[in-house]
């Protein structure tokens, strides 16, 4: 199905290109347009929900424990609808947590694993198979699917968190000088082809920023986590490696959910 | 005086029942995202050291006001006597290497190495030949670049200094500094300037 798709838009494209240049580019776009739309009708990503669940409440680490008692933030073993509303603050770590942050800390404190061990390689690599982390990340999403987000800013730490994150997305640095907000703070741009989400001040850009993570990327054959969403931004802003569950990782994640507060949860959603 | 006013306004805050919240400096924030990136390959640490203008703009951005009419042109100013124009006086290569040099967006990446060949991935951003559709627009079309401009000094050494160090015509402006941060060579902005202001380069047909 997808494989078809691929191909119809290849021949969309090609046609474009016979056109005049504006005329070309317009098909172009509706050809992607169309490709992202046959894209919907079936998502690799429901393997990975399927193991992520499987992982969720297989018994295992040095405890030989599942995640079933994992406190998401709706209370322990409580999964449907804890993506919706994370970050948020947990009294027990004394920080701010998105949701990787806080399935890595079930991970070592509920089933006894290494934290060094379960944070070292946290995105799978091409032709591998998914990260137990982006399993356990695409059925939390999926859990949540259609609920809205509900970012809480009610604690001290989740409005720094907050502050921390926009003053980041702002912040230009590298030898190309780019920020966060250089590609994601004007509504309409594009960079090539591709749209480009206006994050800071578009709510419809905004919303889909944060609802539509994780991921499948059809372009790379693998479901991308969010933590990795901005990891790879970083890379072509040439940046240094954004550290995997870093503070500014969390406050961006914050900033983003914040700004995206009310609106349904649409993840894994399928990309190209 | 004071010490009341401060007493007054956090028996406010208890009264409305608030936790006292102090937003983080600026410094902090920034200390914040220097603790939480670690070096891989070609990119290092150093690269989150502002520079004055990166701050200055980062800052108008964020708050969306513009820089200060005056702190602005001084700053441009101070740009524009760093940018360095070719030392043997000519201005333009080869348009052929420079629209590869326009098409490759590798380079400076954490995924290149230091062989990595960086490009200038002016399509990214900018139209520029009739051929090439699959161009960005957070910059202005470059489409006809010379045959609008006019092939004269001027223009030759306008676009150089604009390749070499925007800030100094615009100085928040989005582009990268493709000569005073090293991303391309003389010998290839030589090349990109050719692709623009060449009379037989497929953006002036």
């Amino acid at each position: 199905m997808i494989k078809q798709a691929v191909a119809t838009t290849m021949a969309a494209v090609t046609l474009g290109l016979a056109g005049a240049s504006a005329l070309a580019q317009g098909s172009a776009a509706e050809g992607i347009a169309r490709y992202r739309e046959m894209l919907q009708d079936g998502n690799p990503a429901e393997l990975t929900v399927a193991r992520g669940e499987e992982l969720w409440k297989t018994k295992r680490g040095p405890k030989n424990v599942s995640l079933e008692q994992c406190d998401l933030g709706l209370g322990a073993g409580v999964i449907k609808g804890a993506y919706a509303q994370l970050p948020r603050y947990f009294p027990d770590a004394d920080q701010v947590m998105d949701f990787e942050s806080r399935i890595v800390w079930c991970m070592v404190n509920l089933q006894g694993m290494d934290r060094a061990a379960v944070t070292k390689s946290p995105y799978s690599g091409a032709g591998q198979r998914q990260t137990d982390i982006e399993a356990l990340a695409a059925f939390g999403a999926e859990m949540s699917r259609g609920m809205p987000v509900n970012i809480s800013q009610s604690h001290p730490k989740e409005r720094a968190a907050f502050d921390r994150g926009r003053q980041a997305f702002y912040m230009r640095g590298g030898p190309y000088d780019f920020s966060c907000a250089t590609c994601h703070g004007v509504t309409g741009q594009r960079i090539r082809l591709q749209d480009l989400p206006n994050i800071s001040s578009n709510k419809p850009d905004a919303d889909r920023a944060f609802t539509t993570w994780p991921a499948y990327r059809v372009s790379q054959g693998a479901l991308r986590s969010m933590q990795w969403r901005l990891y790879d931004c970083f890379r072509q802003q040439r940046w240094p490696e954004l550290v995997f569950l870093s503070p500014t990782s969390i406050d961006l994640i914050t900033f983003l959910g914040v700004n995206a507060n009310g609106a349904k949860m649409d993840a894994p959603a399928i990309k190209r | 005086m004071k010490k009341q006013a401060i007493f007054a306004i956090s028996g406010l805050a208890v009264l409305a029942g608030c936790a006292t919240y102090v937003a983080p400096t600026k410094e902090e924030s920034i200390q914040t995202v220097k603790s939480s990136f670690k070096e891989r390959g070609p990119a290092k640490l150093d690269r989150l050291n502002q520079t004055e203008i990166q701050a200055v703009c980062s800052d108008a951005q964020m708050m969306g006001k513009e820089v200060p009419k005056a702190q602005r042109e001084a700053l441009e100013k101070k740009t524009l006597a760093t940018i360095k124009y070719p030392a043997d006086g000519k201005f333009l290569g080869d348009y052929k290497q420079g629209e590869r040099i326009a098409q490759s967006g590798v380079g400076l990446q954490w995924s290149d190495n230091e062989k990595t060949v960086n490009g200038g991935n002016c399509y990214a951003c900018h139209q520029l030949t009739e051929a090439e559709v699959s161009f960005g627009n957070i910059g202005p079309s470059l489409k006809g670049y010379g045959k609008l401009r006019g092939y004269n000094e001027a223009t030759l050494k306008y676009t150089w200094g604009k390749i070499w160090n925007t800030h100094a015509y615009n100085l928040c402006s989005q582009m990268p500094r493709y000569g005073d941060a090293g991303i391309l060579s003389e010998a290839q902005i030589k090349d990109v300037m050719a692709l623009l202001l060449d009379p037989n380069s497929p953006v002036n047909k």
